[in-house]
């Protein structure tokens, strides 16, 4: 029974990082219709900024500043290079490519510096724990949660309520219309990509507490998990993209637990489960959980 | 240009390279002749994604999967633990095996479109790493199997004992290998721009251009849609049997996600939808790292290998140069290779006729939305 409780508390922290990730990729594929693979090298470059500077500026400082630096250079990116290329949905794959190209160039300059280091983060959990009831959990992951769910509150507010929110849905609506009607697309899309890099950079944070050991040349690569959470939701939802996480993460902490149990699929299974787990649910809803239907007519 | 000379110079446009190609080995080093080889098996699945990706519209990332199945399934066929079977009959049956495994996954390739398909098949990707891995009766697990050499009515295709020598020039595995793999690239480029030119090609390029519009007129979509995906599956696993003879060895870490991504980047650097575009796109994405990790150390600002802490080795330069490569060619030509070509040719002609756009892909500009925004500012009350 507590491994159980253990088990969901762990998955539920994993949910809500991995929430953080999906979510930016969601936001930016809602506002450009790409696919940012630089997502992972941006999450590094964010963990990396506050693992060099957290012994000068102190955590919240160090946090703060790569949180800015990731969403200025995920702005940049979008509004420097890729609002230069042809703006049509059917040509969004050009931009998809262009990504994976900034992903390289990032993630080659990322692993130069850091090397073979694991690099800590100076976050104020440490590897304390707390006993709750029968389990005993981690601050590190009870900050997940609960950071995770404040700062995902607080998005959907943005967009719910804020000018760029209606910005936002409308220019994913309708994109000439939303321009005929004074939405300035060009700034909306970047600020879209800016907030997609503040959560990235945060998610590096919790990526790299206790129960992992630190920021690592590859911790980058978990974004990857972060495209079945986003797809599972239906890429076009925010909210699909919070229960795709979810989904995500607590199958990847039952696989990790009951893996003993699951030897003859082999090991290392808990990496596969959540493709595994994408397909089936494409395989009865093609457009996600929470992706539209989608009438057409003619 | 007169009417009549018009098919002298199309044949001779497309024997001159031909003849260029096929005298290469007499005088390139094995190192430039290797470089070839997996840029032509690039060039094979490239031109399978293409046909995917391209004319269907269908975003995949599971293509190494299937290159994958393609160089285990010729290791099994012919080797031993496996069938034993001559290297044609195997090289035919692996093929034949990708294009089954494209063909297990139509119930989704069927019915996902675009970005969601590009991510569902990333699942291949990471299920058939776990695979290859696990099933290590017939992959050799993590450190992989060598390749049975190929064999052509009794002339095998490595390095041999038989001391074959052409005009004087010693013809070792890769001289040998050269030749073969033209002959499949060939077989690639004539099927694959009949299919394009023909009924199917035309349905895909309707399919994709509109869903809808292409099911009123009757095209099955599902059909064409998982078809498209099965043999495109089908060239990656030709591409799979060739690298697997020309690294004489598959390991699993090499069908990884990377090479998924090089492939994508390949088609959307070469053009999308094109035979050539796709070909140009694999030569320059498989020979771009490989050239410049050769020549890395002679470069500016790179140090050697293995030397001071925090200096640019010849590996990391070569990245940053891939990166930056992609990056600058995609803004510089959004329709890739292709479409500089021919509008370069274009120019060359000086024909006041715009050229006909390419369907579905970037038109050529639509400067408008960046600079929207400063026009609808305008107070315009309803």
């Amino acid at each position: 029974m507590t491994g159980l409780l253990d088990t969901l508390l762990a998955g539920l922290a994993l949910g809500a990082v991995y929430a953080l990730v999906a979510l930016g990729f969601v936001i930016i594929f809602k506002a450009s219709h790409v696919m940012n693979f630089a997502h992972g090298s941006m999450l590094l470059l964010g963990g990396y900024l506050t693992a060099v500077l957290h012994e000068h500026l102190g955590f919240a400082a160090a946090l703060a500043v790569g949180v800015l630096a990731t969403a200025a250079l995920a702005g940049a990116v979008d509004r420097v290079l890729l609002q230069r290329l042809p703006q049509d949905p059917k040509a969004a794959h050009v931009a998809t490519i262009v990504t994976i190209g900034i992903d390289i160039l990032l993630v080659t300059d990322l692993a130069r510096r850091i090397g073979g280091d694991l690099l800590s983060l100076g976050d104020p959990w440490g590897d304390k724990v707390r006993t709750l009831g029968p389990v005993t959990v981690p601050d590190s992951r009870l900050a997940a949660v609960a950071v995770s769910a404040l700062v995902i509150g607080a998005v959907f507010a943005l967009f719910r309520y804020s000018r760029w929110g209606l910005s936002l849905r409308c220019a994913a609506e309708d994109t000439e219309a939303a321009a005929l009607q004074g939405v300035r697309l060009g700034r909306t899309r970047m600020l879209a990509w800016c907030l997609a890099g503040a959560l990235a950079a945060l998610a590096a944070v919790f990526l790299a507490a206790f129960p992992a050991t630190g920021l690592e040349r590859t911790t980058g690569q978990i974004a990857l998990k972060a495209f079945p959470a986003a797809i599972l939701g239906g890429l076009a939802s925010p909210v699909g993209a919070l229960a795709g996480s979810l989904v995500i993460g607590l199958t990847e902490a039952f696989v990790i637990t009951y893996q003993s149990d699951l030897h003859v699929l082999g090991d290392g299974l808990s990496d596969v489960a959540p493709y595994v787990v994408m397909i089936l649910v494409l395989l009865v809803r093609p457009n996600g959980l929470f992706g539209a239907k989608g009438a057409v007519r003619v | 240009m007169s009417d009549a000379a018009k098919p002298l110079l199309r044949l001779t446009g497309l024997l001159l390279p031909l003849l260029v190609l096929c005298a290469l080995p007499f005088y390139l080093e094995s190192y430039w002749l290797r470089i070839g080889l997996f840029s032509m098996a690039a060039a094979i699945g490239a031109v399978g994604l293409s046909l995917l990706s391209g004319t269907a519209g269908q975003l995949s990332m599971g293509h190494a999967f299937f290159l994958a199945v393609g160089a285990y399934g010729y290791v099994w066929f012919s080797g031993d633990p496996g069938l034993g079977l001559p290297p044609v009959v195997a090289m035919v049956l692996a093929v034949l095996l990708a294009g089954a495994a494209g063909g297990v996954f139509s119930p989704v390739a069927g019915r996902v479109k675009g970005m969601y398909l590009g991510i569902a098949t990333l699942a291949l990707v990471f299920v058939g790493h776990h695979l290859m891995l696990t099933m290590d009766g017939v992959t050799g697990g993590f450190n992989g199997r060598s390749v049975e050499p190929m064999e052509i009515g009794g002339l095998v295709l490595d390095s041999g004992h038989d001391d074959l020598a052409v005009l004087g020039v010693p013809f070792g595995a890769e001289e040998r290998l050269w030749y073969f793999g033209l002959a499949l690239l060939a077989f690639t480029w004539f099927t694959a721009r009949g299919l394009l030119r023909g009924r199917p090609g035309r349905a895909l390029v309707a399919l994709r251009d509109s869903e809808t519009a292409a099911s009123v007129m009757g095209v099955p979509v599902a059909r064409y849609r998982s078809s498209a995906f099965v043999v495109s599956s089908m060239y990656a696993g030709l591409a799979g049997v060739l690298i697997a003879l020309s690294f004489r060895r598959v390991v699993p870490d090499y069908f990884g996600l990377v090479l998924s991504i090089d492939y994508l980047a390949m088609i959307v650097i070469g053009g999308l939808g094109s035979v050539g575009g796709a070909v140009a796109g694999a030569f320059f994405v498989t020979a771009l790292p490989l050239v410049m990790a050769k020549y890395a150390d002679q470069l500016p600002l790179v140090a050697a290998p293995g030397s001071a802490d925090g200096s640019l080795g010849p590996t990391e330069a070569s990245r940053y140069l891939y990166g930056a490569a992609i990056v600058v060619i995609l803004l510089w030509a959004p329709d890739g290779l292709h479409g500089l070509v021919r509008r370069l040719r274009l120019r060359l002609r000086r024909e006041p006729s715009p050229p006909p756009p390419e369907p579905g892909l970037a038109e050529p500009v639509n400067p408008a939305p960046t600079t929207l925004p400063a026009v609808p500012v305008k107070e315009h009350t309803p």
